[in-house]
């Protein structure tokens, strides 16, 4: 027998200010039964997790008010008023509460209870709050408010199963009903308004005092400039009473908060707390900014230098099993066709090239994770605030752009620390003009083939320079680019920099593993699947048409030299010389090669011949494969090493020897100068893209960050060659 | 005087905050109304932000939001 009537899965809010646990919280009644997804159209994300049979929690961005001004707020208020498509609206809202900073939690706890919804609170950290002299009442705070109050520790888990217990019990409970009233003539406009929009009183209160936030938004397109001149003719009457409608809601809360408060809860005086002492030092002018910056190079190193020998590993290990799969498909009939070449150098390289970025993932978001938990965080952003408003932007993308020199991808994905999701999205897009560690390989090919070996002044090497200058030119570019599309494109009030700077505490273990294990899920599940696409699709460019007669060409030169008679070192030698030289033919008629051919006049006013076209053309999916096409191009094999001396010397001379058909040398200064600052500010990385569409949920961002670096990496390596050849 | 204008040590109580747009209406609803007691703890290296103490906890703002809060030493 089938039971036709279903249960339907009830579905439990949990909201709070930042830095209250509530992401804890969430985990604790959750465990790992979560899903992650994405609110349609904007880049907010969205969190549901099985709490228990039938039983659901949604977890909404943090937020100190209902008042909707950012995305994020804009969702929370959205999903609690039933207004969010696609969202039911929840049966309860939980509302997690900071027991050690009770009244100003407690007002976005009275803006909930106005939804007409059950309200619990999760009286949180109150072990914080002990340590800091106060002790809350939860009975009493419970009586003043209607709702019913559940103390917990969070972090240590308890009080976890009284939430529940008081979820499960509540869930088919009276909507929570506001005990305060709003003064005159406030409480006249809303009720006004009330009957006037047809609207719900928490509606007509949000759209009232919150000009320009998402309720008015809405109610305007939904009935029309009516509404918009009923709210502005309700604040206008407002403001001459005296007062914005912002002053009478914060007072009337405030007022009310801090006497139903009171009584319940007792304060005893202690010492400068933790928090106070380590701030005297951390956010000091001299010595916090000392702090800041060894702890900064400490991130450095760790995603530079320490993710390198990890990186090399993944890159050793796809190596060996490309040769396993290679030695797989030797003496069978497909041995060195199309089939191996798909799987060795498109799927398993592919493949590689997702897993190679996770060791800088995994230790970016290992350090983020431990600074966001503990505190740090937000003293950072309040130190470097100042270094980034000349740009339009705020002290909460200095992690992201610091961490984008060693890779573009996790500093993209950090900049989901930015609430505001203008900044967050001005910060994405310039990230990748940070110089990162896979630029280095072409500074140093460059610089040390065609940059002069001299000491400026007799101390700095010249070619030190160059490189220098490469990492400068990506920062005042990107400087620049953010301070442009922060008036154009991107162009909006500035967000405030209002923030609470948490106290210090323990970095929880648990939720630092979850948001490492986010953070790597989303890109090997998300990025990762389009960047092996890419992968595919490039190599297939680099691979076809395979021309049958170059090949019989080449078969005839090896049996020919199989023939002659030669020692065995010299025939081995010879024949790997041949190998190189197949490849390059092959690699010189494939599209890639065509399409170089085709663009020469494109690329001829940057200075660069076919050759270097191609090489450049094939670096889009990553631009660190640079060096190994060229090695390829010039016949002399995929494998040079930069930075050793004897693998890097026949590229360089083949380079150097490198002729136009008039006979003219093909690279100079201002040629290697032009290709260096190409690929200092083109989007040359097809993860980077993939992340991008990823983190902002839509491939018009990715497609325009794109579009708009390599139309700026043209230009100004045009003008490099250009203004160069003049004076160089 | 303007919240802007304190140096560390310096506070007083809240006699106006400038409600207009979401600037404003943020730090109302952080706790900076009338009546409030707030004290100015530290300024940041560069000489912007600043931190403050209200209600209890540390609020860091930037002295151009600082500009709308008057207080009564």
């Amino acid at each position: 027998m089938s039971s036709t009537t279903q249960a339907r899965v009830r579905r439990v809010a949990l909201i709070g200010n930042p830095n209250t646990g509530k992401t804890t919280l969430f985990n604790a009644l959750t465990g790992l039964s979560q899903r992650v997804g994405n609110y349609p159209g904007v880049t907010v994300e969205k969190k549901v997790g099985r709490m228990s049979e039938g039983v659901e929690v949604l977890d909404l961005p943090g937020t100190y008010s209902l008042a909707a001004h950012s995305p994020d707020e804009m969702v929370a208020v959205r999903v609690l008023l039933g207004e969010q498509d696609g969202e039911p609206r929840p049966d309860l809202v939980v509302v997690i509460v900071d027991a050690s900073n009770l009244e100003r939690n407690l007002y976005l706890v009275t803006q909930v209870m106005e939804v007409g919804r059950p309200v619990v609170v999760a009286l949180n950290m109150t072990d914080m709050a002990a340590k800091a002299g106060m002790s809350v009442d939860p009975a009493g705070l419970s009586r003043s408010l209607g709702i019913p109050v559940v103390p917990l520790v969070a972090a240590r888990g308890e009080g976890i199963e009284d939430l529940r217990a008081a979820i499960q019990s509540h869930l088919d409970a009276a909507p929570a009903q506001p005990a305060w009233t709003f003064p005159e003539p406030f409480a006249r406009e809303v009720e006004g308004l009330e009957r006037e929009l047809g609207q719900e009183r928490c509606m007509a209160l949000r759209a009232l005092v919150d000009a320009g936030g998402t309720v008015e938004l809405d109610l305007v397109a939904s009935r029309g400039e009516k509404a918009r001149q009923a709210l502005s003719e309700a604040r206008e009457r407002l403001r001459v009473s005296g007062k914005v409608p912002a002053a009478y809601e914060a007072q009337a809360r405030y007022g009310w908060i801090a006497q139903a408060v009171a009584p319940h809860v007792s304060r005893r005086a202690v010492g400068a707390s933790l928090t106070d002492r380590l701030d005297r030092v951390l956010t000091h002018r001299l010595a916090g900014s000392l702090v800041f910056l060894a702890l900064m190079t400490a991130v450095f190193m760790l995603i530079f230098e320490w993710a390198g020998p990890v990186m090399d590993w993944i890159d050793g290990g796809f190596g060996t099993l490309g040769e396993a799969v290679s030695g797989a498909f030797a003496d069978t009939r497909w041995a060195g066709g199309a089939l191996e070449s798909l799987l060795v150098d498109g799927i398993v390289a592919g493949v590689g090239g997702v897993l190679i970025f996770l060791p800088q993932i995994v230790f970016l978001f290992l350090f983020i994770a431990l600074l966001e938990d503990c505190g740090y965080m937000a003293r950072a952003a309040f130190l470097m605030d100042r270094v980034l408003r000349f740009c339009g932007l705020s002290g909460h993308s200095f992690i992201p752009l610091m961490s984008s020199f060693a890779c573009a991808i996790p500093g993209v994905m950090s900049a989901r620390t930015i609430s505001n999701s203008r900044d967050r999205l001005v910060t994405i897009l310039v990230a990748p003009l940070m110089s990162c560690s896979a630029r280095i390989p072409v500074y140093a090919l460059m610089a040390v083939a065609f940059v002069p070996d001299l000491r400026v002044g007799g101390v700095l090497s010249l070619q030190g320079l160059v490189f220098t200058g490469m990492y400068f030119l990506g920062i005042v570019t990107a400087i620049g680019a953010a301070f442009l599309f922060k008036h154009t494109i991107l162009k909006g009030p500035t967000p405030p920099f209002v923030m609470e700077l948490p106290p210090y505490q323990r970095p929880r273990l648990r939720n630092i593993g979850l948001r490492v294990w986010d953070a790597v899920r989303a890109f090997v599940i998300r990025a990762g699947t389009i960047i092996l696409a890419i992968s595919v699709v490039i190599w297939a460019l680099s691979y076809y048409p395979r021309g049958e007669d170059l090949r019989e060409q080449f078969q005839a030169e090896r049996e020919a030299l199989e023939a002659r008679e030669l020692s065995e070192d010299d025939r081995t030698a010879e024949l790997e010389a041949l190998d190189r030289r197949e490849r390059g033919a092959l690699a010189r008629q494939s599209w890639f090669g065509r399409i170089g051919h085709a663009l020469e006049p494109a690329f001829k006013p940057l200075g660069w011949d076919w050759r270097i076209g191609m090489a450049a053309l094939a670096s889009f999916p990553a631009r660190e494969v640079i060096v190994a096409t060229l090695g390829i191009i010039y016949d002399v094999g995929d494998d040079v090493d930069v930075d050793d001396e004897e693998s890097r010397k026949p590229l360089i001379e083949r380079m150097q020897a490198s002729e136009w058909p008039d006979g003219k040398r093909v690279f100079n200064l201002p040629v290697a100068l032009s290709i260096m600052v190409f690929f200092a500010l083109c989007c040359q990385c097809g993860a980077t893209v993939a992340t991008i569409k990823r983190e902002t949920n839509s491939w018009k961002w990715a497609g325009f960050t794109f579009f708009y670096m390599t139309a700026l990496a043209y230009l100004a390596s045009f003008v490099t060659y250009q203004v160069g050849r003049l004076w160089l | 005087m303007l919240l802007s204008e304190c140096q560390p040590g310096q506070g007083g109580v809240v006699t106006r905050t400038a409600g207009d747009g979401p600037i404003g209406q943020r730090l109302l609803e952080m706790g900076l109304i009338e009546g409030a007691r707030i004290q100015v703890i530290r300024v940041a290296p560069l000489g912007d932000p600043i931190e403050i103490k209200v209600g209890g906890y540390a609020l860091s703002l930037r002295r151009s939001e600082a500009a709308g809060v008057e207080i009564q030493p």
